[in-house]
């Protein structure tokens, strides 16, 4: 009876195995060199917390409530033309705006910001408007691209609004035809700025009158 | 009514009264069952002319029948007696250009709102005249 030798089995690799994957844990548990400012940060922290009664962290409400906010703002994809792809893209990991808390959420219920990212025409301009009341307050909303500001190229269209700000009241608009995801970021932390010192009166600002 | 050529078919003008006997002859005699498109163009002072393109598929036959309404005239004949697909067509030439086909079994606008004023592909439609609510 022939006796075959034992064929050599490959143990199955092991996540930790990885140079790379090692590299990067130990990236996430390390402090980067040169970080003055969390150092900073950790000594004030670490200074607060030993001082009597220094857990306590005081400040006005509405700051803390604001950074809550602005910390986590989530933006109802209201997606309408081709600036939708470059929303999409800001979403997706590659700019990935989820570190700055934001997800894009598909119920105009549990959102606070809506990014109006297209043309919008006469038809749709009634749902927009219903799905910005059905948002909770506060909220905000961001305009996207030259379509949204202003009508842009489709403005002497029969069918077009020549600017969403005359349905909702815009905080920010970001200009471009379509925008770049980098331009919709640097409106998103335009925006977050804006939340920081959003101060609650009870009232909103009305849509500006057609011209 | 002289047909003339236009690169792959047949352009054929014919007056109104003929609409839809010809529509019918071409479909029955000519083989053409796939009605392919109608639309309207505006000659402002001259009035408006319907088109509508019949194809057919296993010929290799393109129909271009066109007729020249009267000037200030809306009213044309329509094609859903004899293609039953010419409905919507008719439908959005009516909600663009205002022309209306007489025998059509549900002429409402098919593409705007149900309220709006005007037809916008007309050469005399006011593009930027503010109109209530968001236009």
């Amino acid at each position: 009876m022939e006796v075959k030798p034992p064929i050599p089995q490959v143990p199955p690799p092991v996540w930790s195995d990885f140079k790379d994957l090692q590299e990067w844990e130990k990236y996430h548990q390390e402090r980067p060199t040169n970080d003055r400012t969390s150092e900073a940060l950790a000594s004030i922290a670490d200074a607060i917390h030993h001082m009597p009664g220094g857990w306590i962290v005081t400040t006005s409400t509405d700051k803390i409530f604001n950074w809550a906010r602005k910390s986590s703002i989530w933006p109802v994809t209201f997606g309408l033309a081709c600036c939708a792809i470059e929303m999409m893209a800001t979403f997706a990991s590659r700019f990935d705006v989820e570190r700055f808390g934001m997800v894009p959420w598909a119920s105009p219920r549990h959102s606070d910001l809506m990014i109006v990212s297209g043309t919008v025409t006469i038809k749709m301009a009634p749902m927009l408007k219903r799905i910005y009341d059905q948002m909770p307050d506060p909220k905000w909303v961001v305009s996207m691209g030259s379509c949204a500001n202003s009508g842009g190229p489709f403005r002497h269209g029969y069918h077009v609004v020549k600017g969403v700000d005359r349905i909702v009241p815009v905080d920010v608009y970001v200009p471009g035809c379509p925008p770049t995801p980098d331009s919709l970021m640097y409106g998103l932390l335009r925006l977050q700025e804006q939340v920081a010192h959003f101060i609650q009166t009870g009232e909103r600002p009305t849509p500006t009158e057609p011209a | 009514m002289t047909p003339t050529g236009d690169g792959g078919g047949l352009a054929v003008p014919l007056p109104p009264a003929r609409w839809q006997e010809f529509a019918r002859f071409a479909k029955d005699r000519l083989g053409c069952r796939y009605f392919n498109w109608l639309t309207a163009v505006d000659w402002k002072e001259q009035g408006l002319e319907v088109l509508a393109r019949l194809d057919n598929l296993e010929g290799g036959l393109a129909v271009t029948m066109r007729t020249r309404l009267q000037p200030g005239a809306t009213r044309c004949p329509t094609l859903t007696s004899v293609f039953r697909g010419a409905g919507w067509m008719e439908r959005e030439c009516y909600d663009m250009f205002g022309v209306v086909f007489e025998g059509h079994p549900d002429l409402r606008r098919i593409l705007l709102d149900q309220d709006w004023e005007g037809h916008p592909l007309r050469k005399d439609y006011a593009v930027d005249t503010p109109q209530a609510p968001y236009r």
